[in-house]
């Protein structure tokens, strides 16, 4: 039967060459022999060398798993790849068939031999074997890899210590960087290697890092079996941590309390007089304080901040919306959000003096339902809104607005006792708690979720409408 | 104070770090030192350079700066009122340790924590300056985590995440009540607060200035935080509740649940009593269902009537057990979204049987050469050469996945 001998280092190059000549060529599976460089088959007869064949095209999935599988040890996977190979001219969609047992077959392989590269980047431990003043500094590792990775690993090791040289040496094959330039030789025995006095310092770090309360060593050996071990330098610390942590924990559990160490009460005093905020620069600032301890209703606990009101102390125009939403929640500012942006946008159109006026929420408190990672806005519920109202009236209290702007129904509900009908009664003034005016007008949010294009410019063109009318009252009010 | 030796000092700032469940190295940006002007490489996915026999991988060197502390946390072994014994890296010599121990392949990286000395601000900076120090004179390009003190200076958190991989800040514990109750100098706000400026601040480097430009980036791999379970009463449903706002709030991605673990001169305070590590478990197995397999809170709930997750069976298989009206499934045509409820399928599983059913029908066999673990899957599906017959509606069917009841000795 014709042999394909493949060289030990090239493989993979090798094969690919060797497979599209024989797919080329008509050869089928069952009539090729494959065998590695001194595979040993005195009968072997070499296949005669076949014309350079036309580039042949494979699915992108079936060039990845040849590339990984070809590297595997089972001496069975040329020919295994190459039936594969075989198949797919007819059949296109055979890898796609996981549960195929040829091509189950082979992403087990592929599996393999993944993890194998995997346990090398994360099991190699190289010691230093030139002096540590040198410009580039010199490492070397023994390592005994399952499969025959040594040649696919070369470029990681190259890319992540791009600073060092390096000889990694294996039974199958030695590898050695200089100067990032990769070369690939025979392997060696296991030779000795200079100590390392690093080594004594990992060693500390793993003792101490373990934690002997969580004793689990089959979920260690599953990741790190135990034939890693002996080139791992923190390994022969395993036994007598295993072997002692009960008696630790044990220990743990008996020791009685000790009192605080002398210090600690002089620390801790410190720390509280050093801490201690200074005290508000105005009363707002202490409204806010007093706002951020605020349980009076259950929105406090998932919300990140208490969003209070900002602006002038004393504006002509309180601008009220319903409560803050994602962005003022984690901003700490009202109005900041899509819908602020919007109504900032429409103010200005409509020239309104936003600056001049004291913008806050009738709710301080954002409420949400979290769904995946986002938070999906919730109406604050009457006795929220209630609730709330307790901080609105402070700072209407302090502010002391001539005329206020409603924007929405939980800040007419607020404001005017009910939030029913807004849509008939937007652009009129009503009268707030107090007798102060209040205008009413649709919330910006609100804009936003209208989908139907005409029908939201409509409504866009009433609130803008509706900001020139507070305008206009509050420059009369200004002239008066 | 004699200076104790650098192998001593180790000792002692791994120690004091180790109740940190996080050690992941995955999910940042991609870079390699091939230019040959530093040192490092990262390719998204993480590496475990060891296993402790806690079972626990070990990527990142994950120390302390520092274990002296003025806050005085109960849960903590490093809290201003315990007598463990103290000491203190200087910059140079994390810098060193970081390095030399990553030119010898035994980690990702740095995990760097610290206890809070003098001010927040302070030893925030220290932090900074190690990370500072290994990106710009050691052309180092690992991985860096950084542990955040919230009440730094944003100035110093800004300088963090350019530095960073990932930012963390913990919550430590599921409710507001229990953290002001055990961590007496930190406040639920507070870390809140700080949560919300990474969020806000990585959103702001992912945007393009008006010219064009990229701002530059800010923790690639996100932020983390850490909840410890069992310390007080909170429930798996409370601790879950909170998990989920968390990841909806900050875009977190990971919570770590840490069961409380007896430490070294522990406070009268708190129980000694260790929770079983299977909660800590099974809390992480919740916390999947609800991010990659689509169940909502409600649903995990529904199988936790005291607020607690079954112990013996995990969530998926307990929820499928008290949902039997909707199973067996066909394989062969079930949705997506049902198909992930089935006890035994994975995400990989669920793609794999949706792959290879367009092009023919399955069968048992296949299932099993697909990775599905039929264990528990058989009884829920249907498919060609395979019915459950009884087994989906049999009385016994969650005694023969829980563990055989302990018989209580008699003394």
């Amino acid at each position: 039967m014709p042999t394909v001998a493949l060289p030990s280092i090239g493989t993979d190059a090798a094969w690919r060459a060797a497979a599209r000549a024989h797919l080329g060529a008509g050869t089928p599976p069952e009539a090729l022999h494959w065998q590695m460089d001194g595979g040993g088959d005195l009968f072997a007869e070499p296949a005669a060398p076949l014309p350079e064949a036309a580039p042949v095209t494979v699915p992108r999935a079936f060039a990845a798993l040849a590339g990984t599988v070809v590297w595997h040890r089972d001496p069975e996977r040329f020919a295994r790849l190459y039936a594969l190979l075989w198949r797919l001219r007819t059949q296109r969609g055979a890898l796609q068939d996981r549960a195929d047992p040829a091509v189950a077959r082979l992403w087990k392989m592929d599996k393999e031999v993944h993890r194998d590269l995997h346990k090398m980047r994360a099991f190699l431990r190289f010691r230093e074997i030139g002096a540590p003043d040198l410009p580039r500094r010199r490492f070397a590792a023994w390592f005994e890899p399952g499969h025959h990775i040594v040649e696919p690993i070369a470029p990681w090791f190259a890319n992540r210590f791009g600073d060092m040289d390096m000889v990694i040496l294996t039974p199958d094959l030695t590898l050695s960087i200089e100067d990032r330039r990769v070369a690939l030789s025979p392997g060696q025995a296991k030779p000795p290697l200079p100590d390392d006095a690093h080594e004594a310092l990992w060693t500390t770090y793993f003792r101490n890092i373990f934690n002997p309360a969580r004793l689990k060593v089959k979920a260690m050996q599953a990741e790190m079996p135990k034939k890693y071990w002996k080139n791992m330098p923190e390994a022969s610390a395993i036994p007598d941590l295993i072997a002692g942590a009960e008696a630790r924990v044990r220990q743990m559990q008996a020791a009685a309390p000790t009192l605080p160490p002398a210090r600690a009460a002089k620390i801790t005093e410190r720390w509280m007089t050093e801490t201690q905020e200074p005290p508000p620069a105005d009363s707002l600032e202490a409204l806010r304080r007093q706002a951020e301890g605020c349980t009076r209703c259950a929105l406090h606990g998932p919300a990140t901040q208490v969003v209070m009101g900002e602006g002038p102390r004393d504006a002509d125009l309180m601008i009220v919306g319903e409560q803050p939403g994602d962005q003022e929640d984690l901003m700490g500012r009202p109005f900041v959000g899509p819908a602020g942006q919007l109504f900032d946008r429409l103010a200005e159109e409509a020239g309104l003096d936003r600056a001049g006026a004291f913008v806050t929420n009738a709710v301080k408190h954002f409420k949400f339902q979290p769904r995946g990672k986002r938070r999906i806005h919730q109406r604050p519920g009457a006795d929220e809104v209630q609730a709330c109202r307790w901080w609105l009236d402070a700072e209407r209290a302090l502010v002391r607005p001539k005329l206020i702007l409603a924007m929405g129904a939980t800040a007419a509900a607020s404001l005017t006792g009910t939030g029913a009908g807004l849509l008939k009664r937007r652009g009129t003034w009503e009268a707030g708690p107090d007798g102060t005016p209040v205008f009413l007008t649709l919330h910006p949010s609100y804009l936003l979720r209208v989908p139907d294009a005409s029908a939201r410019a409509r409504a866009t063109d009433d609130v803008r409408a509706d900001l020139a009318a507070v305008q206009a009252r509050v420059q009369a009010l200004r002239a008066a | 104070m004699a200076r104790l030796d650098l192998q001593k000092r180790l000792a002692i700032l791994s120690d004091a770090a180790k109740y940190d469940a996080s050690c992941a190295s995955s999910g940042s940006s991609k870079r390699d030192s091939r230019d040959g002007k530093g040192l490092g490489s990262n390719e998204g996915t993480g590496i475990c350079h060891a296993y402790a026999p806690d079972g626990r991988c070990i990527s990142l060197l994950k120390i302390l700066m520092t274990n002296f502390c003025i806050y005085d946390c109960a849960y903590c072994i490093n809290r201003v009122s315990s007598n463990v014994a103290r000491a203190r890296f200087s910059v140079e010599e994390v810098v060193r340790l970081t390095v030399e121990f990553y030119r010898r392949n035994y980690i990702e990286g740095l995990f760097l924590s610290s206890g809070i000395i003098r001010s927040p601000d302070e030893t925030m900076g220290q932090m900074v300056e190690i990370a500072r120090r290994l990106r710009e004179v050691e052309n180092f390009r690992g991985y860096i985590h950084l542990k955040t003190i919230p009440d730094a200076d944003p100035a110093l958190i800004e300088a963090a995440g350019r530095l960073a991989d990932r930012l963390s800040i913990n919550v430590e514990l599921p409710t507001d009540a229990s953290v002001k109750a055990y961590a007496p100098e930190k406040d639920p706000r507070t870390i809140r607060k700080a949560m919300a400026d990474v969020r806000l601040k990585k959103e702001a480097a992912r945007e393009r200035s008006h010219t064009g430009r990229r701002a530059p980036r800010f923790a690639p791999a996100g932020q983390s935080t850490q909840m410890i379970v069992g310390a007080d009463g909170a429930t798996d449903t409370a601790i879950l509740g909170n998990a989920t706002r968390l990841y909806a709030s900050y875009g977190l991605k990971r919570v770590y649940y840490s069961a409380f673990s007896p430490i070294p001169d522990a406070t009268a305070k708190l129980p000694l009593v260790r929770p079983p590590l299977e909660r800590e478990h099974r809390l992480y197995q919740a916390d999947w269902l609800l991010r990659f397999y689509g169940f909502d809170l409600d649903e995990i709930a529904g199988t936790a009537p005291g607020g607690n997750l079954d112990l013996d069976i995990d969530p998926k298989l307990a929820w499928a057990l008290r949902n039997r009206h909707l199973f067996p499934l066909d394989v062969n045509r079930a949705a997506r979204e049902l198909l992930l409820r089935v006890p035994g399928f994975g995400v990989k599983t669920v793609t794999r049987i949706l792959t290879t059913r367009r092009h023919r029908t399955l069968r048992y066999d296949d299932l099993t050469r697909m990775g599905a673990g039929m264990k528990k899957a058989r009884a829920f599906v249907t498919l060609g050469g395979w019915t459950p017959g009884a087994l989906t509606d049999s009385a016994d069917l969650r005694a023969r996945f829980a563990p055989p009841p302990e018989q209580l000795a008699l003394f």
